[in-house]
């Protein structure tokens, strides 16, 4: 199927380029998620192309191309024609934490790509198990600090969200304790519940639904604002720890090269979508943050993954962590 | 009598006849999930069939149209059908052709395609289909009656406790073999070995990937599965130019005698109990039902020798163990809101995308939907059995077929399949090279079965024996000291030690050599 598609595009480029880009999309349009369908990022581009699809007259067909952290994917975004045809969601970690952690990437997150807009940023939650004594942040912080030698934090595996963003958690804590990985954010959570586990960092999409039943408890969440899906959870700024705002944003990108005229009608197409009451429950429904008119823009976008690389590469790289 | 009430709830829910407006004709009353229950139990069973084309890939393509339906109860009704459907298509093709389609159907090619060579084909589909339905059924008051009490379970399995689990599996493994016992232990090691290619979760560095990018993820089952069982086994059949065994024989019935359902009748019950509770362990427990249903059948057979050469109890057996587990693997999705595999990672994704977020509240705030798809179970296996029975004449028949026509098909819809897993071409190009190194071991004598056990455990073995030990600090201790996993390990030795001492082994010998 993409090989024909591949073609299809080729064939399409030589016959006419410029006309091409007046009418733009004349078919569908392939949005690559590096990552396997229903996981959170898959869920954020299949709520936006749909509407998306809508704006533009041509469906969005996502694609999941899974793979060492998601570069797997977005390398082979990066390489696709630079048509419109193929976009990408990109994340934090493929468009933040990826130089850090994968030596030997094959783009650059700043160079290789023109930025479409932000669609959706998942803020980040400090959870425990409801066996650790303490209530609040603070007391976290001195049973971390009195129990340093039994203290056990689970992620989701070397690069993903919950591993990058509880090593830069624990960095600013000033505590090292033993990382348990695990394949996902489900069996992690399993093990959460179980109090197999102290605690971990992770998006608030997959946590809500125990917070509200009592099986494992929150911190804070790492957001300016009280997030509307857990009002009695703090943020971290009311919780004493105002320098960790972290949100696990996604992207939408095109491959460098996109004719400006294609990007803005796509860029036009997204803010429409996040404009949308319909669009806008469910992503509030997964506890996610929507940007504002200001933040959707491609230069917004382009800013964002500069900070995030500048910020995530020397606390990744402080940690000694590199993922190959 | 609240489970009564709920299941009304389900009943009702499934049966609901809604008006749907067709094109050209206007309003048409239907019964929508009644409706989509089916299409996803048809589906399901083509892409079992399918060689290659797994659950994962269908419903990943069927995800965006589960968004056109609106209605989260019919999505996921279809969604659970594809699933379950898959189970029952996978051993058809595990018995046809010998290519399992799945981790769950390897054991159905060890005697299955047995059964087929010797023209019982239809008896031995009708068998699986026969006690897959009774398993379904089985599975699905367990988990109407069970799923709230049955949640502790999944947590009661840590790290320690999983990999005691896993290392059990591993001895199973041995007892597969048909051929000596170090041969079957080497291709276990294999198998390990295999596992270890790609990232290593803990540090994130590259083990066993030369550099090489698209080994960094590691090798797919059903890449290696294609690749040693499939394609190797098209490769052998071709060096008997048209005489492929099977086609030489008469097809004989279609159907189980009476005396092939009593012969089943008890590896279905065993079968069904060993899957059931395996299913709900987290981390993809369902895996070991097949193969734990095997290695026991065998065990207790009175002529162990049977095994391995067609016969029914170790189709009867491991089909019902595989059904029961994929039903029963819903239990934490539903009740914990935890998938404890890939395809249940899925659901909850096509959950979340209908607005609904699996987790504990689910039974209780979605009743509807809850007791919906728990009746929709019963209903899509009564479906499944229908479907399935009357085209066992048709499957068989396509035994007919001149190889030289079925063998390119065959190759053409797997590499389709691989590719779809993955979009990776280098997939398909894994699949050739496994198919040459499956084809040496062929005609060196040795059995592939084994290797996959030891390949799909290997993963999970190592992953919890480091969990464990990261946990504990380093202290082995940890595994004697948690009584489920004492336990586990205590079974696991004895069965070693059985398999070791020599007297036994005389008798061991004797039972698996040929």
């Amino acid at each position: 199927m993409k090989s024909y598609m591949m073609a299809v595009a080729a064939l399409a480029l030589a016959v006419g380029g410029a006309q091409a880009q007046s009418n733009y999309p004349e078919r569908p349009i392939t949005m690559i998620v590096p990552f396997a369908a229903g996981g959170p990022t898959d869920v954020v581009a299949r709520i936006v192309g749909e509407h998306m699809s809508r704006t533009l007259g041509q469906q969005i067909v996502v694609e999941n191309v899974a793979g060492a952290g998601g570069t797997t994917g977005i390398t082979r975004a990066a390489q696709a024609n630079a048509d419109g045809y193929t976009i990408m969601m990109g994340h934090m970690g493929t468009h933040g934490a990826a130089p850090a952690l994968y030596p030997n990437l094959k783009y650059d997150p700043a160079k290789d790509f023109a930025p479409i807009g932000l669609a959706a940023g998942t803020p980040i939650l400090i959870v425990a198990k409801n066996g650790i004594p303490a209530k609040t942040l603070k007391e976290f912080n001195d049973y971390a600090k009195a129990n340093a030698d039994k203290l056990n934090e689970a992620h989701a595996g070397v690069g993903s969200v919950s591993h990058t963003t509880c090593t830069l958690f624990n960095s600013q804590l000033g505590i090292k304790p033993n990382r348990v990985a695990y394949r996902g954010t489900g069996p992690a959570l399993n093990d959460l519940v179980a109090g197999q586990v102290d605690y971990a960092c992770d998006q608030i999409v997959n946590l809500v639904p125990q917070i509200k039943a009592g099986t494992i408890k929150a911190f804070a969440v790492a957001t300016p604002q009280r997030n509307p899906a857990l009002p009695d959870v703090p943020t971290t700024i009311e919780a004493g720890m105002p320098d960790y705002q972290v949100s696990a944003w996604n992207a939408i990108f095109a491959p460098k090269g996109t004719p400006e005229a294609i990007v803005t009608k796509l860029t036009g197409a997204l803010s429409k979508a996040l404009d949308d009451e319909g669009t806008r429950k469910r992503l509030l429904d997964l506890g996610a943050d929507i940007p504002d008119a200001n933040g959707r823009t491609p230069k917004a976008l382009q800013q964002l993954v500069e900070s995030e690389v500048g910020r995530w590469t020397p606390v990744l790289k402080a940690a000694g962590i590199t993922a190959n | 009598m609240d489970m009564l009430a709920n299941l009304g709830l389900g009943f009702s829910t499934i049966l609901n006849i809604v008006p749907v407006e067709l094109p050209g004709i206007g309003a048409v009353p239907l019964p929508m999930n009644i409706i989509l229950c089916f299409i996803g139990c048809l589906v399901g069973t083509l892409i079992g069939v399918l060689p290659g084309v797994g659950p994962i890939a269908t419903i990943t393509m069927l995800l965006p149209i589960t968004f056109q339906l609106g209605n989260p109860t019919g999505a996921l009704v279809m969604l659970a059908g594809i699933y379950y459907g898959a189970q029952y298509g996978g051993s058809t093709t595990a018995i046809l052709v010998n290519i399992p389609g799945e981790a769950t159907s390897v054991v159905t090619t060890l005697d299955g395609h047995e059964m087929a060579k010797q023209g019982r084909a239809g008896v031995a589909l009708g068998i699986s289909a026969i006690g897959s339905f009774f398993a379904g059924c089985v599975a699905t008051v367990v988990i109407a009656a069970l799923a709230a009490p049955l949640t502790g379970v999944a947590l009661l399995f840590g790290p320690a406790e999983y990999f005691a689990l896993m290392v059990m599996g591993l001895i199973f493994a041995v007892v597969l073999a048909r051929g000596s016992v170090a041969k079957a232990v080497t291709m276990i090691l294999v198998g390990l070995l295999l596992s270890t290619i790609g990232t290593d979760l803990e540090t994130g560095q590259e083990r066993l990937t030369f550099g090489f990018a698209p080994l960094s993820d590691g090798v797919d089952f059903a890449v290696l599965a294609m690749g040693v069982f499939g394609f190797a086994e098209v490769l052998r059949n071709l060096e008997v130019s048209e005489n492929r065994d099977v086609v030489n024989k008469p097809i004989g019935r279609l159907l189980p005698s009476l005396d092939d359902l009593k012969a089943s009748v008890a590896p279905v019950l065993r079968g069904t109990a060993l899957g059931a509770s395996l299913g709900i362990l987290p981390g993809n427990g369902a895996v070991l039902g097949p193969f734990a249903s095997y290695t026991l059948e065998k065990k207790i057979a009175k002529d162990p020798r049977r095994f391995g050469r067609g016969a029914i109890e170790g189709v009867a057996g491991p089909e019902s163990a595989n059904n029961a587990g994929a039903q029963t693997s819903f239990i934490p999705l539903l009740t914990l809101g935890i998938p404890p595999n890939a395809v249940m990672a899925l659901m909850v994704g096509a959950m979340t995308i209908q607005g609904i977020i699996p987790g504990p509240q689910v039974m209780t705030r979605n009743p509807d939907l809850f007791w919906g798809m728990i009746a929709s179970m019963w209903i899509g296996n009564l479906m499944l059995l229908i479907i399935n029975l009357p085209l066992i004449g048709l499957w068989v028949r396509l035994l007919k077929v001149p190889y030289r026509l079925m063998f390119p098909a065959i190759l053409v819809f797997s590499c389709i399949g691989i590719y779809s897993v993955n979009n990776s071409p280098a997939d398909v190009v894994f699949t050739a090279v496994f198919a040459l190194f499956g084809y040496s071991l062929i005609k060196l004598g040795f059995e592939p079965a084994p290797m996959l056990l030891g390949f799909v455990l290997g993963k999970l073995m190592e992953e919890n024996l480091r969990r464990a030990l990261i946990i504990s600090r380093g202290d082995m201790v940890t595994f004697l000291e948690k009584p489920i996993s004492a336990t586990l390990l205590a079974i696991a030795a004895v069965m070693l030690c059985l398999a070791l001492l020599p007297s036994v082994r005389k008798s061991r010998d004797e039972v698996f050599t040929e």
